[in-house]
């Protein structure tokens, strides 16, 4: 998938990696992507959590090994 | 018509443990987009000095806290070492080596520090109030805390806190 920005989370623990996704997203423009990379196991439900409270849209979630890829769509 | 939610907590225990709560649901409240605001009271004062190295864990008395080493092999790492709390209570210096066990334990598992926790909460514009009466209880001056610290009592805290579509006491 297209994307526009990436973050690297690996190692981060809740709630860093919706922190630094914020303050990412805050960077950029609407309709942009951005893609998140994370080890944290409970980022799945946290960012389906974010997404929905925050109307960011989350393209996709994927699990691949013991990593989470995230696409979410800035407002 | 303000549609934005709003969280407010009450954050009253001064220990490095217990700080985390406050400061992991500002800082996630605000990514969320709430208004957020956190009113320091007794203990939880600890929480906004300049100098956080005051805060500490205790396992003394505390039944609940694993205690494990964050370092060596895996096997070691998974010992949970009883230590009754007569000893620990007897022992100097128990406490302050339990902190930095526990210190190290945070860094191992990425887990933020407190420090840094609420740096992105100011960042994140989270509103910090220190209530008046316990400052001056406790014999604090304005000076020990960090800048943006707004200073005011319980009417303040009900100010914000009933217009709140989520009110926390920690």
């Amino acid at each position: 998938m297209d994307f526009d920005k990436e973050l690297d989370a690996r190692g981060l623990n809740c709630p860093l990696p919706i922190l630094r996704t914020k303050k990412t997203l805050n960077e950029m423009t609407s309709g942009q992507v951005l893609k998140v990379i994370a080890t944290d196991p409970g980022s799945v439900k946290d960012f389906a959590a974010f997404a929905k409270q925050t109307g960011n849209e989350l393209l996709s979630s994927a699990e691949a090994g013991n990593e989470y890829t995230f696409f979410i769509k800035k407002k | 018509m303000d549609e934005q939610k709003k969280l407010a907590i009450i954050a009253t225990k001064g220990t490095l443990d217990w700080a985390y709560p406050p400061f992991i649901l500002a800082s996630t409240a605000s990514a969320l987009g709430y208004e957020t605001q956190i009113f320091f009271t007794f203990y939880g004062l600890q929480m906004l000095r300049k100098d956080l190295s005051c805060l500490k864990v205790s396992p003394l008395g505390n039944p609940g806290m694993p205690m494990k080493m964050p370092f060596g092999p895996k096997w070691f790492k998974d010992i949970n070492w009883n230590i009754p709390n007569a000893v620990q209570s007897l022992v100097p210096g128990y406490e302050s080596l339990a902190t930095v066990l526990m210190k190290q334990t945070i860094a191992n598992n990425g887990v933020a520090t407190i420090p840094e926790l609420r740096g992105l909460c100011q960042e994140a514009e989270v509103k910090f109030i220190a209530c008046q009466m316990t400052v001056e209880l406790f014999g604090f001056e304005h000076s020990d805390f960090i800048d943006g610290v707004e200073y005011g009592g319980a009417a303040t805290f009900f100010e914000f806190a009933g217009e709140t579509d989520i009110c926390l006491f920690i």
